[in-house]
Order: structure tokens, then sequence, then C-alpha cells
């Protein structure tokens, strides 16, 4: 090959700079985040009773399911990568399809949990909450936001965890050359661990 | 490996402008992925929201020439005053430097060939583009545009009618495009620098725009998910801020000044920056203190993230926090005047080459420190809160965002205009409007300093009588900068469109990476990764002689 | 290649340490869950949220290989999470704890 074809930016893969920049990309969701925990920390402390009595209002099965859920998730997708480590490219496919079905399972509990709330006249602005003391209206509004810009990160990292299924079947990724398999990886297990904070956040502080 | 290299018939590779890829002509600039193609199609686009801003600023000083109402009425007064604030933080100083000049020379004063993801490089152009676009839907649309000011302060900003919305989503879409550039930037410094080129070997401007990436990266979620829930909160009526919901008003200050103090790093890092790249050289001078100044710049990024609570001190903060903040405002103080310092030792018995981009080096330090030091009178506790929101204020922030990155900005640009362009602007023409751009920006922002101090309050439509002076000052002053403005941009376009080619790699002397390739550098910037032995700026005994310190075999 | 083979080996965490990893985090699951029922008082937000770190470290270092990637990644993230703990620091200082 001469010398003048080898000129293009990126003759070589680097994996590790790719992963260098998701893990930076993993940091502005941290803050992103971030930002809410502070938000829900100060009030917490502003509001401690209603906050208490606001808790009681969700179902801690519901969530202890959930958290079960996207745990369970997570480890189907650290053993869809291993199973590509080995060139089990077919295991690899099946482990990632079962996240995606889990993450489904996850947004289905939620939907029902959401619609319950709703049910019960809780969301922004209705009657039954603005009638509440202060503190529980903050509770649930931060209960929804957070909540809510979880669910959605949930729904990128499906849509994100189908284009890898494609790629792997497509052979796109190989034994040898995963690495956006990995940064997918990544990104869901950051997503798993804000839940792993909303949880108790929300649900156990009764 | 898909592409392979247009060659000329002579042997000789193309440039970046000339240079077809697998999209041509206009595709070929909007579809890029080259760094310096990006760096161009930034400065496009900053340069006209800049002179949008300019326009802005340039009507809101004329209707106060003289008391009452001169030529708008006072709601329009304030959307001005929002949209000046707004476009000229978040489309100009904000990725100013970083996205023009980051991106022509990061990768190449590294020795790299591209910055690491240059596909995202070209997405968080277009997301700069679309914020830019929504900010400019939210002035016409009807509704009217935002009146809140930039800082979007919670009540008003969830109770006003105007279009606060579209200018939130602009700010969110803005801050995703900033947060791109710099985690690219970071990946670059990291991966791509060339064998050889140590952390200390690397150029003071890297530095810089290493530090403010880190700032980027991670302050910016905050404001992120800062005006994304004043976004929420009122369309949908979520209790997150509004105190008549339960929520803290004061609360909302501190989520936006976590971002927004620290931002104020990302304006002026960059501009350090660039000052301490442009002072060696002209100084003839190895720079004085290295290490120094490289490190002050991570220790501003680190400090400057810990004093957002001084915009605030009139606010209702607790005791024991307003004596935190004042502290460590001081405290941030101290790497700022470090560089200060290093500078002036740098200059002194060096061999001062009165270039325009000195003119404009030299312009920063003075205004800087103007600036700076205005800054710490305001970190102290007392003196705040008398010139809290008075024009003190709005005085102080024009001499360190103005006549410090602003000039940044334009002395790198009067700086490497040639290398990225291949064309020599007039120097006479450019000296004279350094000196329009100087003496306009002190008739009009000093003014500021002594009115706040007797009490002007910022962002008024009116003033009592014996304020009628210094409003007629800074006016007329505002008239000197922008002529100024316009004669330096004219006689940067009328550089574009001459004939004349210039190709001499390195017309000032410097001793950096950029000035050993071509002028304007092939696509690739770098035939082969050059291996880099010694240090940046190692000027020994004045010698203007270069391309010493690298080696390509 | 082999450079690349090389950055890849030292992820390759058997099946066995991941669902060890996950009955881990299950079992704190349950332990969580049933301290919040007992009523500890005060210490209950402590409580949770020092399990919910012990579980996030897991799925760090475990899932996220962050233990077999080198010191700067390290150091990144050591970063990013002192942004976030100087930030909760500073505020709070306006918010003293009653």
């Amino acid at each position: 090959m001469s010398v003048q074809e080898q000129t293009i930016a990126h003759v070589h893969r680097d994996d590790i700079g790719t992963r260098m920049g998701m893990w930076l990309f993993l940091f502005t969701e941290l803050l992103l985040f971030g930002g809410l925990f502070i938000l829900y920390s100060i009030y917490r402390f502003q509001y401690q009773a209603e906050f208490h009595l606001a808790a009681k209002e969700l179902n801690i099965l519901v969530g202890t399911l959930n958290t079960a859920i996207l745990l369970t998730s997570s480890l189907t997708m650290a053993l869809s990568i291993a199973a590509i480590q080995r060139n089990k490219i077919s295991l690899s496919i099946f482990f990632q399809l079962l996240t995606i079905l889990l993450a489904f399972g996850f947004m289905i509990n939620k939907y029902f949990e959401w619609s319950a709330k709703i049910h019960h006249g809780i969301y922004p602005d209705s009657d039954v909450l603005l009638a509440k003391p202060s503190g529980e209206i903050i509770f649930f509004g931060l209960y929804y936001v957070m909540t809510g810009l979880h669910g959605v990160h949930v729904i990128i990292g499906v849509v994100l965890i189908s284009v890898m299924m494609r790629l792997t079947s497509k052979q796109v990724i190989t034994s040898n050359n995963y690495v956006k398999l990995e940064s997918a990886g990544l990104y869901w297990h950051l997503v798993d661990i804000i839940w792993i904070f909303l949880f108790p956040l929300f649900y156990l502080i009764t | 490996m898909s592409e392979t290299i247009a060659v000329n018939s002579n042997g000789k590779h193309p440039n970046y402008i000339e240079y077809q890829g697998k999209h041509k002509g206009l595709a070929g600039w909007l579809l890029t992925t080259d760094h310096k193609r990006i760096g161009i199609l930034y400065l496009i686009a900053i340069t006209a929201f800049f002179l949008t801003g300019v326009t802005f600023g340039f009507l809101m000083r004329l209707e106060l020439i003289s008391p009452g109402r001169t030529i708008m009425d006072a709601q329009t007064y304030n959307s001005f005053f929002t949209l000046h604030g707004v476009i000229m933080i978040f489309l100009f100083v904000v990725p100013g430097i970083p996205s023009i000049f980051g991106n022509f020379f990061l990768p190449i004063l590294i020795g790299a060939k591209d910055v690491f993801f240059p596909k995202l490089n070209l997405l968080s152009w277009y997301l700069y583009i679309f914020g830019g676009i929504l900010a400019i839907i939210s002035i016409l649309l009807p509704g009217g545009p935002a009146d809140t000011g930039w800082t979007f302060y919670i009540p008003y900003s969830v109770r006003t009618g105007t279009n606060v919305d579209l200018a939130l989503f602009a700010a969110f879409v803005l801050g995703f495009s900033s947060i791109l550039t710099g985690l690219n930037f970071i990946t670059t410094v990291h991966r791509l620098r060339a064998p050889g080129m140590t952390w200390f070997k690397m150029p003071l401007s890297i530095w810089a725009f290493y530090s403010t990436a880190w700032v980027q990266v991670l302050a910016t979620p905050i404001i992120g998910i800062t005006v994304f829930m004043v976004a929420i909160e009122r369309i949908f009526k979520v209790g997150l801020f509004d105190p008549a919901l339960g929520g803290d008003p004061v609360l909302y200050q501190h989520l936006f000044w976590i971002y927004s103090h620290p931002a104020v790093y990302i304006m002026i890092l960059p501009a350090m920056g660039i000052i301490s790249e442009i002072i060696p050289v002209f100084a003839r001078r190895t720079i004085f203190g290295y290490k120094f100044i490289a490190m002050s710049s991570i220790a501003i990024a680190l400090f400057g993230s810990l004093v957002w609570g001084h915009h605030m001190f009139t606010a209702g903060m607790a005791d024991a926090s307003q004596f935190v903040f004042s502290l460590l405002t001081m405290v941030v103080a101290i790497p700022s005047a470090i560089k200060v310092f290093n500078w002036t030792a740098t200059l002194y018995k060096g061999s001062i080459l009165l270039e325009t981009p000195m003119l404009f080096a030299l312009a920063f330090i003075f205004l800087f420190t103007i600036g700076g030091l205005t800054g710490v009178m305001q970190g102290v506790l007392s003196v705040d809160i008398m010139v809290q929101d008075t024009s003190f204020i709005v005085a102080h922030f024009h001499y360190v965002m103005f006549g410090g990155t602003g000039f940044g900005l334009m002395a790198a640009m009067h700086y490497w205009f040639p290398k990225m362009f291949g064309k020599m602007y007039n120097k006479k023409v450019s000296k004279i409007a350094f000196w329009l751009i100087f003496i306009g920006f002190n008739i009009t922002y000093f003014p500021m300093f002594i009115m706040g101090w007797l009490g002007m309050p910022r962002r008024y439509y009116d003033y009592l009588p014996e304020f009628h002076i210094y409003h007629l000052i800074s006016t007329i002053g505002s008239w000197i900068l922008v002529s100024g403005i316009l004669l330096m941009v004219g006689n940067l376009i009328k550089a574009l469109l001459s004939d004349k080619k210039f190709s001499e790699k390195n017309p000032w002397g410097g001793e950096t990476l950029e000035w050993t390739i071509d002028t304007p550098p092939i696509h690739e910037n770098f035939l082969e990764i050059p291996t880099v032995h010694a240090a940046p700026y190692e000027y020994k005994q004045n010698e203007t002689t270069v391309l010493t310190n690298q080696e390509v075999k | 290649m082999e450079q690349i083979q090389e950055q890849h080996l030292e992820h390759n965490s058997g099946y066995g340490i991941y669902i060890l990893v996950w009955l881990a985090l299950m079992a704190l699951t349950g332990v969580t869950v049933t301290l919040a029922g007992i009523n500890l008082g005060g210490i209950t937000v402590a409580t949770v949220l020092v399990i919910a770190s012990i579980k996030s470290y897991l799925v760090l270092t475990r899932f996220m290989h962050l233990s077999s990637e080198s010191i700067t990644f390290k150091i990144f993230v050591g970063v990013a999470i002192l942004f976030l703990g100087i930030s909760f620091l500073l505020l709070f200082s306006d918010y003293p704890l009653l």
C-alpha cells in the first residue's frame, strides 16, 4: 500500500479511545441526573414529613420488581458481551434480545404504575395533587420528571441494543471488533445505576 | 481506508479548501468530517451570530442615549437585552474559540490528522445551527421574544407569556453541542498526540482547550437539566421551582450558576490559551513558567467550578455559604494572576514585534486585568451588595467577556488567518481597526463602571438625568467600537476575496507544529505524523529560526 | 490486530463472575427492601444510600469493566463523581441540615 493511500484520518482502530469517549458521554448523563438528584436532596430536607407521607403512595412491590428486572437485564447485557468475546454469535444475539425483552417488561410495569397514579388523580396540575401540601406536590413533580426521564433513557437503550442486534447478525460486530456493543452495554449499565439510586429514594423512604 | 487521496498531476497534495472528497461543492462542506472545514463552518455561523448580537447591543445603547423613549418601547428593550445576552453567551462567546480555532488547530497542534470522532464533530456543528435556528424562531414567533434576561430566573420565567420554551430548548441543544465538542477534544488529546509529544510538551493552548473541555463535559449537563426542568414546569405545570407549588426559586439560581459560572471559564480559558500561544512568538522568547501556565489552566477549571454562589450574594443565602463562596472567589483569582504574571515576565527583555495579533494579545492582558480585578472586588461581600445588579457588573463582565474572550478571539483570528486561508490581510488597516476597537471598547464600557458605582441599575430602560452624561459617552463609544468591528471584518473579507495567494509556511516565526505544514494546510494536515522532540516555544537567544523542534522522517 | 486482541483480552471475564455479581446485586436489593421495612428512623436514608453505592460499585467495576480499564479511566470516573460530590457539598452550605 502506497504512502498516499494511507493518509486517511483513522487507519487503525482505537477501541480504548472509543470507550473513553463513551465514558465521557456517560459522565454527562450522570451529571444530567445529578442535577435532579441535587434538587431531590434539597427538597427532601425541606419537606421531610411530606416526602415520607407521599412515598407511601408508591408501590414498593412494583418498585422492587422493576429493580430486579433491570438488574437482570444488566446481567444479560454483560453476558452478551462475554458471548461475543467467545465468538458465540447467536448466544450473544439471544442475550441482547433478552435484554430488550426485560427492558420492555420494565416499561410495561412503569406504564401500569403511572396509570394507577393518574387514575387516582395524582398527576401534575391535577386538582387532587394541588389540594395536597407543597412538599407532596414537589415529591410527585420530581417523581414524574425523574422516573420519566429515566424511562426515556430506557427507550433509547432499547433502540440502541436493537441496532446492536442487527449489527451482530450482519457480522459487523464480531469477536474481535465489538466495541460498539461494549459502548451500548456501558450505556445500559449506567441506566441501571441511575435506577439503583432512584429506587430507594422514591420507594423506600416511607 | 475506503477513500484514497486525490493527488494533483504535479504531485502536490491539494489543500483542504480545494480537496475533492466523496462529496463535491457545497455538499463537500456540509457533509465534511474534516476538522478544518468544520472549523470554517463554525467561523461562518459564529460570525453571523456575533454580528446579530452586536446589532442588538448597538440598538440598546442607542436607546439609552437619552432618558425616556428614544427608538423603542420598554418591552422591545427587554427583549433586546435578553437576545443580546442569549446570542452573545450561548452562540458566540461559549462556542467561539474552541469551536473555530480548537477544531481547526487542536489536531494540528498535537500532530494529528483529525479529531478522534470526526462524525460527532460534524453533528455538534449541526446541533449548534439547530440551536441557533431555534433561538431565531423564538424571536419571530407570535408571543414575542423571551424577556427574562439570559438567566431565565424563576418565578418570572415560568409566568411570562413570551416564547421562553423555545429559548430554553435552544439553550439545551446548544449545551449538547458544546458537550460533544468537549468530549471530542478530551479523547483527541488523550489518544492522538504525536509520538514524543508528552503532556508537558503540548502547546499551552492545548492545555487550555483540554481544561475547557472538562468543564464543558461536567458542567453543561447541569444547565441542560435545569432549563429542561423549567420547560417541563412551564408546559406540564409540574411543581419543581415555582414557589406557588412549594418550589424554591433560589435553588433554581444555584443550579443555573453551577453551570453558568464554570461557563465563564469555558469562555475565558481558551482565550488565555491563545494569548499564551501568541506572546512568546511575538516576544521571541521562551514562555516563562510553562508548567505554571499549564497547571493554572487546570486550577482555573477546578476552582472555577466551586464559586458559583458569588452570583447570589443578595439572593438570601446562608451566612456560612456566603463566606465560603466569597473565599473561593478570591482563590480563583490566583491562577488567573499566575497567567498574567507569566505573560508579562515573558515579555520582559523580549524583542517585541507589534503585529496585529500581538496588539490584540496585549490589549487582552490590559483589559482582562481590569475585568479580573473588578471581579475580585465583587467577590467581597460588602462591595457586592452595593454593586449587585448595577451597570458596574455589566462593565465588569464586558471587560472579561469582550475585552478577554472577544479580544482573544480577534487575536487568534489575526494570528492564524494566513494559515487558515492562505491569504494575508492588510496589516495597516487591521491595526487601525484594532485601535478603533480598543478605544471604542473603553469609551463604551468604562463609563458603566462609574455610573454603576453611582447606582445606575442594569437592564433599566429609563434613568435619572444625572446618569445622562455617562450613557451619552458610552453610546458614542459604541459607535467607534462598531465601526472598528466592521472595519476589521471588512478587512478580513477583502483579504479572503482577493486573488493574491499567501503560501509562506511560517509568517510569524512560530515554533508550534501548525507552522511546519503547508499554507493552507493539506487535507491530511501531515503526510506523515511528525515526531516531537522538544518543548514548544524554544527561542534560544531570541533566534527566529524555526523548524528546529521537529524532525520529519 | 494483535494489539487489539490484547486490548480486549483483559475484559474477558467468565459467565460465572457475572452471575455471581448478579446474585450479589439481587441479594443487596433484598436487604435494602427489608431494612427499609424495619423502621430505622433517621438512618434509613443513609443505609439505603450506602447499599445503593455498593450496588453501583459492583456494576461499575464488574459489568462496566472499570476494574480492568487503565488508570486514566479510573481517574476520569473519580473526577466526575468528585465534581458531583462537591456540587452537593457546596450547595448544602446554603441549606443547613436541620
